[in-house]
Order: C-alpha cells, then structure tokens, then sequence
C-alpha cells in the first residue's frame, strides 16, 4: 500500500468552486486536486467556519486523499448498477400506534438554549426584515 | 486467574453459581479501571456509583430467587457512539461535549433488560472516524501490550479496556473496520455482524450504509453471547432485518471441537496474497499463513480466490463514508443539543452554526464533511459518489462468485500490528490503509470476524474470517477452531501473555 505524501495544493483560482466546473471529472484525467479557495467554497457550504492555518493544511492533504479515491474512474462500469444500501429493503411499515414522545422537559434541559417551551435559536432574518 | 482476566463464560458461571457476587466483580473492575485507565486512556466516562447500585440490585434479585438470565451481573463497556439514558454521551466529540441523551439504544437497552452493569463508555475517534483512537476529541487510548502504541480504532477504548481487564467484553462499532481493527491489534476476538442484523437505532450515525454494532470479547464464545444478546430484529431500525440470528454461541462451541471437514475456504489474494503485499508485514502474513495450515490440518479445503475489485474497496470506501457522513454530520447545527457558540444576540443562525461547527469537530471530522460535500456536488458527484457505488456492486459480486465455491473467506485483519501513537496522525491515507483488508465486507455488509492468530513482533495479529450475509455462525465456528488449535498448542490464551508481561496495576 503506498502512502502518498500530501503536497502543494495546485493553483486553481480560475476553476475554484466545485460544481462549476461540470467537465473537470477528477479521477479520469489525473487532475484531481483541491486548492484553497475550494476548500473554503466547499467549507462554506458545509457551514464550517475554518482558519487560514486550516485550509491551507487540508487543502494538501485533502488533495492526497482526492488522487487516491479518484481511483474508482478506473473501474469498468457499464451497465453497473449502483449499491446504495446492502440490504435491499423497501417499502418497510410498522403498525401506526401511538406512543409517547420523548418528555419535552427533557429534551428541552440538553438544548444549548431554550425558552417558552421550544428551543431558541440564533436570528434567522436580519433585523431590518 | 484474576478476575479482571477471566472469560466473560466463566464469570457468568460463578455469579450464577452464587461462587461471586456483581458487587465484588464489578468493583475488581472498578478497582482496575482506578489504576490503569489513567495510562490506557480506555473511557471517556464511568460511573462508579450507578455500576455499584446496579450491581447490588443484581446481586438482590439474585438473592431473592428471581429468575435471572445468563449475562444478569455480568459488567460491560459501551463505545461512547451507543446512545445511552442519562449516562454522558459524545460520541467522541466536543460538539456533543455534556450531553445525556433522554433514551437508550436498543443495543443498550437490551444489554440493560439482560441485567448486565454498565461501567462506563468508551475512548473512540470522533463520530467513529479513524483507525487509532487519536482523533478521540478528549484523549488517547494506548496498547495493553504496549502503551507507546495505538490500541486500534475506531472502537479503540473498547479494545484497550478488554485487553487491558478494565471490562470483561464490550461493544464497539464498525463501518470501515472499527470492531475487527482494533480487535485485532490488541488480541481480542471483534465481530461485525451482517449489516442490519444488529439494531441501529441509538447509534451515532457516521456512515449510515455501513455502520454495524458488535461484541468485542477476550474469546470467539464470549462474543458469540454478546452478539445474541444484541441482536434481531428491531422495528425502530427501518433498515433491520427480520430474520432470527442464527445460533452463535453453539456454532463457537461446535467450532472449537476443531473438525472442519468439508468447510471450503478462500485465502483472497487481492488481501496480502501473491502481487498484493505492499504495505503488509512480513509477521503478519506469516501468522496468517499459520492460521490457513492450522485449518487445512482440520479437514478444511483451502483454495485461493480472487477478487480483483477489491483493490478498489479503500478509494470507494473513502468516498462513500465521507458523503454519508456529510450529510449525518449535517445535525450538528448548535440548535437542539449539544455545542453552541458565539450566539451572542447579534449573529445569525448561520454564523453560529459554522463557529458551532468549527469549534465543535476535529480536523478529521471536518477533513471528511469537505470531502463528502465535494464528493457529493453537482458536476462531481458521477465522477466520485456515483462511481463509487457502482465499486460496491462489483465488490458485492465478487463477493458472491467466491461464495459460489466456499464456505467462509479469509485474509488478515489488518496489514500491520500496532503502531507507534503518532506515526500515522499527519498522513490520512497512511492511517486508511489500515483498513484495506477490512473494508471489502463492510462495504457488501458482509459479517466478519477477527480472532487472534499469534504475535509479531511481541504484537498481535489479527486473522479475518468473512461469511455471506445472515451466516454469522460460520465466523463464529471457524474462528472458535483457530483459537481453540492456538490455545492448545500453547496451553493458555493468547491475552494470557499480556498478563504475564505487564503485572496488573503495574505503571506502564
């Protein structure tokens, strides 16, 4: 098993924002790679604040991460189906009985806010609206 | 033998033989976990107080005459991933840092209903992302055998209290590895149960698809018990499968009489045979190569088996978990339970969230959740998430033209033994390819076993046993043949050497 070693993530300003560039196709031509502005686009979506130290470290080893797992591109594919669950179950039912909830006062108590009865939460509109 | 070392088996005996009480075997672990845990690093939480009350409670019912049974008394450890009423839970994280969660797993409770005591919760990577313990948010588990090594991982605290005698069994969970890894390189019996046979429901969900609760244990028959007593149906887990678990502890016990004639097993080359052994220690295959003999020696039939898309389980695993994970991680919002941070009246939701978020989780974490929202995103998600799920249906098939001629498949556990705290922390794939061997079954939700099959280099190596879905007993009967040959040949358990070499309570 090698082990690559991370390295300089590669300047990609003028593609940076995955999801733009729909023809990229890491994996089938060896260019995978994340720079840094991706790596923050991608943090942003994910609503992850990261530090200027923390992307430039992931951004290296994220790129390692990304050559190894563009590997799959090298599979034969045709007319494979995908595998998204082992267990091929559908349409799985329970009778519909009532049954308590969990005690609100309870779950209320490990809530990092509450007030009224309900979890409180951080503005969501801006003030002017 | 100290109690702290015995076999789950046996103390259940003497407890229900009235030759011992829960109170004084719950409190010889207690007495352990006070001296040795603040080197192993094995819980993130325990309870000294609530084990003692609930074992007495035990030991009154058992006074009384009621009708217990066989585990009722028995201590156990839960990976701190198994949601558990009112006990700390945190899966590893500083995000759910201080969270007593208002119900129980259904593995939980059914260990409760068995009248086992809990001890405490166990040292784990955080969501259960990592192959050595050291991404736990709250501190390192070390090796019993050697602690200036890592005790495996994800289900490493579980590991280091087993084979440490802080806990008679314990369980762990596995989605790349996390049962049969850890058990392998502390010298315990780990098995991950086919995919959906053991509830999930209370599990921290890391990679929905694939992670699996199961026993880790200091033999194939105590983890054979653990297992039935987990497992079944569970209608609270949409994804269970109602089917009966098939009898464990009798296939363990008819194992390890040691004849397996007519059993048809593979040696799969792509996992550390002929063209396959880059990265794999020279001790580990050789130990292996012993096991497959030992078994030959059995009456076994013993072929090899390729299965070439193997080679590719790591990268689909690593694309495939990390996206599941993104989007599992997505509840992590600083809203409900848990870390919240800079909600000081003037930032909105969204900026509390990413600070929430950015403080809550490790680098691990977060390495994972940008490579799953990447792998996931619109113009990459056939290249990456797409693909590799179709990997998985080749690694399904593979799996099934083997079991078209064999009975059970085998291979190491892992490549390595232990290894040195530290050497893997800053390399991410390093620390993946710990993984190789254990990932092709994860990922077809195969059930598999690992059970000790010697040392190498003083350290314990793992040997994997891998069955079609619902045949767990197969793990279970030719993994008790592999340890009962092993522990005739050299008169006591493999665990038994640890105790040997490191004196109990001993500073390590």
């Amino acid at each position: 098993m090698s082990t690559p070693v991370p390295k300089d993530p590669p300047a990609r300003q003028d593609t940076a924002g995955p999801g733009r560039d729909g023809t990229a196709g890491p994996g089938r031509d060896g260019t995978a790679g994340l720079g840094r502005d991706d790596v923050a686009h991608l943090a942003r979506l994910a609503r992850l604040a990261l530090s200027d130290e923390e992307l430039d470290h992931f951004a290296g080893q994220l790129s390692a991460v990304l050559d190894a797992v563009a590997q799959v591109g090298k599979a034969d594919v045709a007319d494979v189906p995908p595998t998204t669950h082992a267990v091929p179950l559908t349409d799985v039912t329970r009778p519909d009985v009532v049954a308590p909830s969990l005690p609100r006062d309870v779950v209320l108590a490990q809530a990092p806010a509450a007030e009224d009865d309900r979890f409180r939460v951080p503005q969501i509109l801006g003030e002017e609206e | 033998m100290e109690l702290t070392n015995e076999d789950a088996a046996e103390l259940g005996r003497r407890l229900a033989a009235g030759e011992l009480s829960s109170v004084e075997l719950t409190r010889a672990h207690l007495d352990r976990i006070a001296a040795r845990d603040d080197v192993l690093g094995a819980f993130l939480h325990v309870d000294a107080e609530a084990a003692l009350a609930r074992a007495a409670e035990v030991d009154a019912a058992r006074a009384a005459g009621e009708e217990l049974g066989p585990l009722a008394g028995l201590p156990v450890a839960l990976k701190d991933v198994v949601v558990t009423e009112g006990v700390p839970t945190t899966s590893g994280s500083r995000i759910l840092e201080g969270w007593r969660p208002p119900y129980d797993a259904t593995v939980a409770a059914r260990l409760k209903d068995a009248g086992t005591v809990l001890l405490g919760k166990t040292n784990m990577d955080e969501f259960a992302m990592g192959s050595s313990t050291e991404n736990s948010a709250y501190r390192t588990a070390r090796n019993p055998w050697d602690p200036d090594r890592v005790p495996g991982g994800s289900s490493g605290g579980s590991s280091a209290a087993v084979a440490g005698g802080l806990a008679p069994w314990a369980l762990g969970t596995d989605t790349g590895g996390s049962i049969r890894q850890p058990a392998a390189v502390t010298g315990l019996v780990g098995h991950k149960p086919t995919y959906g046979s053991v509830s999930r429901y209370g599990l921290i969900a890391f990679s929905s698809s694939l992670d699996q609760a199961g026993p880790m244990a200091r033999t194939v028959l105590d983890a054979a018990v653990l297992h039935e007593a987990i497992g079944g149906h569970d209608r609270r887990d949409s994804t269970s499968i109602d089917a009966p678990v098939p009898p464990l502890a009798q296939a363990a016990t008819e194992g390890a009489r040691g004849e397996l004639s007519g059993l048809r097993v593979g040696i799969v080359r792509e996992l550390g045979g002929a063209g396959h052994t880059d990265g794999y220690e020279d001790g580990v295959l050789a130990r292996v190569r012993e096991a497959v003999a030992l078994l030959e020696g059995m009456g076994a039939e013993v072929r090899e088996v390729s299965c070439p898309s193997f080679d590719l389980a790591l990268a689909a695993y690593y694309l495939i978990a990390p996206s599941e994970a993104s989007s599992n991680l997505a509840r992590f919002d600083g809203v409900r339970h848990g870390l919240r941070v800079g909600d000081d009246g003037s930032r909105d939701l969204d900026t509390v969230m990413s600070l929430t978020r950015e403080e809550g989780f490790g680098p691990e974490v977060k390495r994972r959740i940008i490579l799953g929202t990447y792998a996931l995103s619109a113009g990459y998600y056939e290249a990456y998430y797409g693909q590799a799920q179709k990997v998985r249906t080749l690694i399904g098939r593979d799996f099934s033209a083997a079991f078209a001629d064999v009975d059970v498949l085998v291979s190491p556990t892992s490549p390595t033994v232990a290894w040195p705290i530290g050497a893997r922390v800053d390399d991410p794939l390093a620390m993946y390819a710990a993984d190789l061997c254990t990932l092709p079954a994860s990922l077809a939700g195969l059930p598999a076993i690992s059970v000790p099959c010697g040392l190498s280099e003083g350290l314990p190596v793992g040997f994997q046993v891998m069955a079609p879905a619902l045949a767990d007993d197969r793990c279970y009967r030719v993994a008790a043949a592999v340890e009962a040959a092993l522990d005739a040949a050299r008169g006591h358990r493999l665990l038994d050497e640890l105790a040997q070499r490191a004196p109990s309570g001993a500073p390590a």
